[in-house]
């Protein structure tokens, strides 16, 4: 081993030894880390199997007709079904979709295409992302003091615009990122063509960011979709059919709550049903979602 | 002509709809404020550091204390196990793993994350807490329990400790997937200047890595903190649910609660405007409390994006 | 062969000829010493593509060898080969045989880490470790080795900076960040960096690319002098400079060495017409 020429003293030869001492440890420690993180993957998968495992397994049981159209029986009794949950829970998601997607875009949109270096925009995009972290708990009382003390009773309508505050502001981030996205060139083009903006963004800008935009909005209304702690304080949760706007209505996730706390062994069997029919509908958004965006690849991260 | 009314048409709905994100924050706080104004000029601030909670009317007396240890006990336990794993699972995916395995498993980290909180709920409140009694929660009460005082009482598999647990499960997927993030920020050139120095794969990630995004990965964490601190179905399905000076946990395996927790059971139930004041004021407590956490949060995680690319472009 | 016919058959040939083909086994052994790094049928691999076609190179020590060619040939694919960190791209792997000091690198026992110890490398772009002072930059690698004794490191550190020509201009500003240096004063610091791990053979990939004239010619002043203490390989694309500071050049094209020599044969007296089209800036 040579060592260098003009060094008074062998740093090649200290070095060396210095080498050889630790090596051992530090290939040691490299494969401990390792061994970790693989331990870490499996344990993070290990519950996302047991829950998927056990919703099937113990929910796939009380599903039947009259479990997704009935009321529930008499409390205990294991009759019934869960039917005013899933229609609460369409429409009160539906509605706040309804609200909340727009808005989110539009705003989206401003943020994107129209916004200038000022307050109004700063703070617009920074209380969006303070908005994006609210606890749910907190947007109930929200939707509870705003609106069920003002109209005098649980609503859809308190529920819905509850969920659709916590909806738009991932919306609107959603649809400013996947605008960025699109190269500036398209804009230019329509300028020079002489095109308004207003055009230029619903007529070039829009379609491009389509499908980006549209996973984001369905992203949203999965969150929404599986949110209890706002609807305790807004819709409610009774065991009866939608019967208007202004008054309460049942939902899924809250159904799940109560009949969890039930202690009877029927209930608990209507929250694993009630728990799977939930996943699907989740499920069958995302992959409505799959062939609505077929045509072109896209990428979102939230 | 009519083309001009339709573009001030659309400019006045995307203003619109910006202002109505303003909106929604102005609501947010007045429906807080209001809500909890009656319980502050009846008690002051000493409602933040009481630990009574009587509802009987005429004896009403609040006081928001054991929900705010509690609150961040559970968070602390999920972070001390949340953080670790987090970590571990974002330098596999990111630098141990060939992208055809790292892909599919980014996804299901995605996966975990779009899982309600509801769902999380049922499943720990008739699953996972008696894998946590008797794997985890029983072996450390017989080994611990007369020695070291945290482990005094006999474990049910509901209290803070298992809603620690499920918290980390809830919040792994967020931070793991903002510190993969950050880490596909640090330049390729990083890497190999520690690799051709001799480094292991570790120590690449220590020297080259973990340094360049840092406050990235504070902000990650910290992320996962607001999440975990907000958490309000899964916890009171699990945690036990004590009021008042009880609810001050002395042991991890101690009933709790949190703010968020108490009041997603009472609300239905409170028995008294003032009772109503005092569970909007906690939610007001932990509006303060997460909004404190997000803000610096997306400061660090925005900062060290921000100054990454401007530094790759160099 | 007796001796006396081999060393005549020996001075009968070129240079080009004696460092390119394949050796007797009676010359491995004896050359082991006089060749530093000898690549021996080496490929390198993207996936299925092969980039690096069956290269056959010695290196000897304590000299300069050049790898040139036009964008694409191979030639940093070659080097980074030398150092096994070719196969840190996924999907990249490299075979053959790559002998350093009569060691095979590519061998199954051998571990990747500790070559890469001793064949420093300096990359295009400088890249010291922004978090870290212009001290712990060069101590870098002294450090992750485990190397505790400050009164060392401290020596080390000063020689490697005197060896890079940077030590007289931050001998009094060790504690600043190592970005706060100049482009090419950045690149000096990776090579000390490099050369704190008292390497035998230093790879440089074009380590002049991205820097000022006056910084590259400083490089290029250092490479000459550091010749005398390590064997240098260094890319580059820019053929002045592979005349000026090399003393053999190897001229690759679409993954295949095409000529290897002295500097001096192939500039003036390129035996293959290819390198002859490529010195005389006919394409490329």
């Amino acid at each position: 081993m040579t060592s260098y020429s003009n060094s008074n003293k062998n740093y090649s030869k200290i070095l060396h030894e210095t080498v050889n001492k630790n090596y051992k440890k530090r290939m040691i420690i490299n494969k401990l880390v390792t061994i970790f993180a693989i331990v870490c993957v499996i344990a993070a998968i290990i519950p996302l199997g047991s829950i998927l495992l056990e919703v099937v397994k113990n929910g796939a049981s009380a599903i039947s007709l009259e479990f997704l159209t009935q009321p529930q029986g008499s409390i205990g009794s294991g009759r019934g079904g869960v039917g005013p949950a899933i229609q609460g829970t369409i429409i009160v998601v539906g509605l706040a979709s309804l609200i909340g997607a727009p808005v989110g875009v539009l705003a989206g949109i401003y943020l994107s295409e129209f916004a200038k270096e000022g307050v109004f925009a700063n703070s617009v995009r920074f209380f969006n992302d303070v908005l994006t972290g609210l606890p749910s708990i907190v947007i109930g009382i929200v939707g509870y003091v705003i609106i069920v003390l003002a109209i005098g009773s649980f609503s859809v309508f308190a529920g819905a615009i509850s969920l659709s505050i916590i909806m738009i502001p991932i919306v609107v981030r959603v649809t400013e990122e996947t605008l960025k996205i699109v190269p500036f060139s398209l804009r230019e083009a329509g300028h020079s063509l002489g095109i308004s903006k207003a055009k230029i963004t619903l007529s070039i800008v829009l379609p491009s960011a389509k499908n980006g935009i549209l996973t984001g909005i369905v992203i949203a209304i999965s969150r929404i979709a599986g949110e209890t702690a706002p609807l305790i304080m807004t819709i409610l949760g009774t065991s009866l059919f939608f019967t208007g706007i202004t008054g309460p209505v049942d939902a899924l996730p809250l159904r799940i709550w109560r009949l969890a706390s039930q202690p009877y062994e029927s209930a608990h069997a209507f929250g694993w049903g009630s728990a799977l029919v939930l996943i699907l509908m989740i499920l069958a958004l995302s992959i409505g979602l799959r062939f609505l965006a077929q045509r072109r690849s896209f990428k979102v991260t939230i | 002509m009519r083309k001009k009314r339709g573009d001030r048409l659309f400019y006045g709905l995307v203003i619109g709809a910006a202002a109505y994100t303003l909106l929604m924050v102005g609501l947010v706080a007045f429906s807080v404020t209001r809500g909890s104004v009656d319980i502050f000029s009846a008690e002051g601030i000493s409602f933040v550091f009481q630990s009574n909670w009587n509802a009987v009317e005429g004896r009403e007396a609040f006081g928001a204390f054991p929900y705010i240890i509690g609150t961040l006990l559970s968070s602390a336990i999920a972070m001390a196990i949340g953080v670790p794993i987090s970590l571990a699972i974002a330098i596999f995916i990111s630098e141990i793993a060939p992208p055809r395995i790292g892909i599919p498993l980014s996804f299901i980290t995605e996966l975990l994350a779009a899982v309600p909180s509801i769902i999380y709920g049922l499943w720990a409140l008739f699953v996972f807490r008696f894998w946590v009694r008797d794997l985890i929660e029983k072996p450390l009460y017989d080994a611990f329990h007369g020695s070291i005082p945290f482990f005094a009482k006999t474990p049910f598999g509901l209290d803070i400790f298992t809603a620690g647990i499920v918290l980390a499960i809830m919040i792994i997927p967020i931070i793991s997937s903002i510190c993969r993030e950050v880490m596909r920020v640090v330049p390729d050139s990083q890497r190999e200047a520690a690799y051709s120095l001799g480094a292991t794969r570790w120590e690449t990630v220590r020297m080259a890595v973990f340094p360049y995004i840092k406050s990235g990965l504070v902000g990650a964490a910290m992320l996962g903190l607001g999440r975990a601190v907000g958490e309000t179905i899964l916890v009171t399905m699990i945690i036990g649910n004590v009021i008042g000076p009880g609810a001050i946990p002395t042991s991890f395996f101690s009933q709790g609660q949190t703010l968020a927790s108490l009041v997603a059971n009472e609300f239905n139930e409170a028995s008294s405007d003032l009772h109503l004041s005092a569970l909007i004021a906690l939610g007001a407590i932990l509006l303060v409390l997460t909004m404190g956490i997000n803000i610096v949060a997306r400061l660090l995680v925005k900062k060290k994006i921000k100054i990454s690319s401007g530094a790759k472009s160099q | 062969m007796a001796i006396e016919e081999t060393i005549e058959a020996d001075e009968a040939m070129t240079e080009g000829d004696r460092l390119t083909r394949k050796p007797t086994i009676k010359e491995s052994i004896e050359n082991t010493e006089k060749f530093k790094v000898r690549i021996e049928n080496v490929n390198g691999w993207y996936g299925g593509k092969r980039a690096i076609k069956d290269i056959n190179l010695n290196v000897r020590e304590k000299t300069v060898t050049a790898f040139i060619g036009p964008s694409g040939c191979g030639k940093t694919t070659l080097l980074r080969c030398l150092n096994r960190m070719h196969e840190m791209t996924p999907g990249a792997h490299a075979d053959g045989r790559v002998v350093v000091d009569g060691i095979d690198i590519y061998d199954k026992s051998i571990d990747p880490v500790v070559i890469r110890r001793r064949i420093g490398m300096v990359f295009q772009k400088p890249n010291p470790f922004p978090t870290m002072s212009i001290f712990d930059n060069v101590a870098a690698g002294l450090r992750l080795n485990g190397m505790r004794n400050k009164t060392i490191v401290k020596e080390i550190v000063e020689e490697s900076l005197k060896n890079a020509a940077l030590w007289e201009e931050v001998k009094n500003e060790l504690e600043k960040p190592g970005m706060s240096l100049s482009g090419g004063q950045q690149q000096r610091l990776c090579i000390a960096r490099a050369l704190a791990m008292q390497p035998e053979v230093l790879l440089m990939d074009e380590p002049t690319s991205s820097l000022d004239p006056i910084g590259s010619s400083k490089i290029e002043q250092l490479v000459r002098t550091l010749k005398d203490s390590v064997t240098i390989i260094i890319v580059t694309h820019n053929m002045q400079q592979a005349a000026r500071v090399s003393d053999f050049t190897a001229f690759m094209y679409l993954g295949d060495l095409i000529e290897y020599g002295s500097t001096n044969q192939i500039f003036m007296n390129p035996e293959k017409e290819l390198t002859e089209r490529y010195i005389s800036g006919k394409f490329g």
